[in-house]
């Protein structure tokens, strides 16, 4: 008996320990063996030690400049000390630290656009989904609509964005500079969609004997989709949610890029454009940064949707 | 006893791709306040559509349905249902799911504490007080069925109607709910519709029987009054010939007067045994008021 659980323990762990350390190691051998044969204009294509050295110098740049910050904050204080004595009825200026954003910054750049563009077509759209669900008039008529803006890239939606947005957002308010709001419509734009399709499924999909349970209580418009209809479609809406979040993330990169937004899009675009011999590897932190904070999010929402979804069974399939 | 409510005439025909399908025809029926009916009938032959339409979830086609006075067009709660797969909402326990409809029926008329005390005391008529804050798959099959009824209960209606309640459960499960269901029936004598497929489900609950032919165009066949003295206990009854007569009269009707053609040769002789069925039943037996 003793023996049997123990062997089950064990099988348990090579299963969700050792299978995906393996394939990580060979990922790992592969990338080093190919990367030491790939020549570029920059130097050798970055194998893994030299990304792990490239990620440590940008730990270190951050490190410097919240020195270098805090420095200034200093020498600012002091200067104003020494004002305030010398001539008491200036009015003493404070000026904030202008110093280039590191990587941990471009990182939570990164997130707020996201979550932004995310938060904006998800209020957009489950509202949208559910009236789609409930009528198929409505749906008849606006899923041609959907067919046609579902596949276009948000490459094509960036020009158009960018101009109507400088022309229209003319005061920009602090901390929310031009290039942050094209990014975030952009990203909106691009990430509609999964969860309106999802959230009107969820919708038509809805048990007939729930529905008729609301119409023998007579519950009114609004009381049925409150009662009845949301919590009924909340498995599909997180469904949505969570494809929408993804695209939301991989909109966002290439959104940023051109649209110069100072997050990791624009990092991945200015060491492209600065080239030097570190640049290859610093775009690789990036990318692996990318994709760890991708499969983050997708984790984070898995989680609310275990949290708030009543149909745990949804999870397992 | 007054008659509470009065189908008469009633029929539907369905739009289909081959035409006009007329699923039943010329149903006429009085249930008195009080009564236990159950409509019994192999399965496809419109008992369902009859409830559906009692309830208003259908409409009639022809005829029309009086309930107290007032004609029947709308789903309401004065007309709760107990649906065949207990239709709980997934999402809220039991006590919500009885809650719902309490404070649908009872708004401006109960006030909070009143409302909580009338959850309870439902769930506490179908014993289920203990799973309150159970959610619908954390109980059995059969306690959910118990909350649906709490639920239909609850709405204090003047008809309850019930789509083949038990139809889902198993043999003891099904005799547990029933013997409830007689139980709470002692103490509340509601109106009753309920539609089953299980004999001596009917032969037990019933006050009366009403047994429908095969459709299309499907409509009471017989009718028949249950007098056996309340409180039923069903092992006495088993032994009972006067039940067991009843019982006979129930499986003679269902098994030879409207034997169910399942197979695709004789749909010939369907028809014409359908329609000898028919005239011989054209004038249902109207049933003697108590």
């Amino acid at each position: 008996m003793k023996q049997t659980s123990f062997m089950l323990v064990a099988d348990r762990a090579i299963r969700n320990l050792g299978l995906p350390l393996i394939g990580i190691t060979v990922f790992l051998s592969v990338w080093q063996f190919t990367s030491g044969r790939i020549d570029t204009s920059l130097g050798k294509f970055p194998g893994p030690a030299m990304v792990w050295e490239q990620a440590g110098g940008l730990l270190q740049e951050f490190r410097d400049e919240k020195i270098r910050e805090v420095d200034f904050h200093a020498r600012q204080e002091k200067r104003n000390a020494k004002l305030k004595i010398q001539r008491p009825d200036t009015a003493i200026q404070m000026r904030s630290y202008s110093g280039a954003p590191t990587f941990p910054q471009q990182i939570a750049t990164s997130l707020k656009t996201v979550f932004t563009g995310f938060t904006l077509a998800a209020v957009i759209a489950i509202p949208l989904g559910i009236v789609i669900g409930l009528s198929s008039a409505v749906y008849k008529a606006i899923n041609p609509i959907i067919q046609l803006f579902k596949p276009v890239s948000p490459l094509a939606w960036l020009p158009l964005v960018t101009i109507v947005v400088s022309s229209v957002y003319i005061n920009v308010i602090d901390g929310m500079p031009k290039s942050y709001v094209t990014s975030a419509f952009v990203v909106m734009l691009c990430c509609l969609w999964p969860t309106v399709i999802n959230t009107a499924v969820g919708v038509t999909s809805v048990s007939s004997d729930w529905v008729n349970v609301s119409k023998v209580l007579r519950l009114n418009f609004f009381r049925h989709i409150r009662y009845i209809i949301f919590p009924a479609a909340v498995p599909m809406i997180f469904t949505g949610l969570r494809l929408s979040l993804s695209t939301a993330w991989m909109v966002l990169i290439a959104a940023e890029m051109l649209s110069q937004n100072p997050g990791l899009g624009k990092f991945v675009w200015d060491e492209f454009q600065n080239g030097n011999s570190n640049s290859l590897g610093r775009i690789m932190v990036a990318v692996l940064t990318i994709g760890l904070i991708g499969y983050a999010l997708d984790r984070g929402m898995l989680f609310l949707q275990q949290h708030f979804s009543w149909d745990k069974q949804a999870l397992l399939r | 006893m007054k008659t509470l409510l009065e189908l008469t005439q009633v029929g539907i025909d369905f739009k289909t791709e081959k035409g006009i399908f007329s699923a039943l025809k010329n149903v006429n029926i009085r249930i008195q306040e009080g009564e236990y009916v159950t409509l019994i009938g192999h399965s496809g032959c419109g008992k369902s559509t009859v409830l559906n339409i009692v309830a208003g979830l259908l409409q009639a086609t022809s005829g029309g349905v009086v309930l107290d006075g007032r004609e029947v067009n709308a789903p309401g709660p004065e007309r709760a249902v107990v649906f065949q797969n207990h239709s709980l909402l997934p999402w809220l326990t039991a006590y919500q799911n009885v809650e719902l409809a309490v404070r649908e029926v009872f708004r401006g008329k109960k006030s909070a504490a009143q409302m909580k005390e009338w959850i309870e005391y439902n769930l506490q008529l179908v014993h289920m007080q203990h799973a309150s804050n159970k959610l619908p798959h954390e109980i059995s099959g059969g306690m959910k069925q118990r909350v649906g009824i709490a639920r239909a209960l609850a709405m204090q209606p003047q008809v309850l109607l019930m789509d083949e309640p038990f139809g889902a459960l198993d043999a003891l499960t099904r005799a547990h709910l029933q013997d409830s269901l007689m139980d709470i029936q002692n103490t509340l004598k509601n109106t009753v519709i309920m539609i089953t497929h299980d004999v001596d489900e009917a032969v037990l609950l019933s006050d009366r029987i009403v047994m429908m032919t095969n459709g299309p165009s499907a409509t009471i066949g017989e009718i028949l009054n249950v007098n056996l003295p309340r409180p039923r206990a069903r092992l006495a009854l088993a032994d009972d010939p006067q039940y067991n007569h009843l019982r006979h009269e129930v499986l003679r009707f269902l098994y030879e007067k409207n034997v169910k053609v399942e197979d695709i040769f004789s749909q010939a002789k369907k028809s014409t045994a359908l329609a000898s069925v028919q005239q011989a039943n054209a004038i249902p037996r109207l049933p003697k008021v108590s």
